[in-house]
């Protein structure tokens, strides 16, 4: 299983913040389609991604048992 | 506190971020206060909600304080940054550099504030009196259109 955190705005969208997919090795971009079409988040396309938590790429591999975040564009300071 | 960077819910003691830098190699200590600000092009604030994906957020402190290390010699940093409901005037976040003088030091503070407004997994949501939003990033512009954000946004954000 992958979870995947959400926050702020997803978070809101979602209605939880956190969903899980039983996938293993899929990109970045495919897992961010499956929240596009599953749970229809709609800003999903203006947020970063942090796989056990650093940034990375659209091409980047998910596998069981990673801890992903959706990490809306950031607001701290 | 051993950490030198800290996620908290409490209100921020600017003293025990500055006293994180403190030694004896150090002339000089800038610090950096951000505070919530009551109004923004004539919009009025009544108070903020700040939320953090906290560990990753404390790395990316951490992170930001081993850039100043790298750019600016015998740079000590710390940072807090406070999450939760926050009132006006209320510090959100504190940052102290410390440094044999002082040109670095500036230097150093003001680094760390853009880098947290850039890569720190930390949000910000604003209540007027007709509503509240998400605040995508500083300039309410939209933001990153790719996974990580570019050079470019770096320099701008």
């Amino acid at each position: 299983m992958v979870n995947v955190l959400l926050f702020a705005e997803l978070q809101e969208a979602a209605g939880r913040d956190q969903l899980t997919f039983d996938v293993d090795g899929i990109t970045v971009k495919q897992l961010k389609d499956q929240c596009l079409s599953t749970y229809h988040l709609e800003n999903i396309d203006y947020a970063m991604v942090a796989i056990n938590e650093e940034y990375a790429e659209e091409d980047a591999l998910i596998y069981k048992g990673d801890t992903v975040a959706l990490i809306p564009p950031v607001s701290g300071g | 506190m051993e950490k030198n960077y800290w996620i908290t819910h409490q209100p921020i003691e600017v003293n025990d971020v500055i006293q994180k830098v403190v030694r004896r190699e150090a002339g000089a200590i800038s610090t950096f206060i951000g505070a919530v600000r009551e109004f923004t092009d004539g919009k009025r604030t009544l108070y903020l909600q700040y939320q953090a994906y906290e560990s990753m957020a404390e790395k990316k402190l951490a992170q930001i304080g081993a850039e100043i290390e790298a750019q600016w010699e015998c740079a000590h940093t710390a940072i807090a940054h406070r999450i939760g409901t926050l009132a006006i005037s209320d510090i959100a976040v504190a940052i102290a550099v410390s440094t044999p003088h002082r040109t670095e030091a500036f230097q150093a503070s003001r680094y760390a504030i853009d880098r947290i407004k850039e890569i720190v997994p930390i949000w910000k949501k604003e209540y007027w009196e007709d509503g509240s939003m998400w605040i995508g990033d500083q300039k309410e512009r939209v933001s990153y259109l790719r996974g990580t954000p570019s050079e470019e946004e770096m320099k701008n954000g």
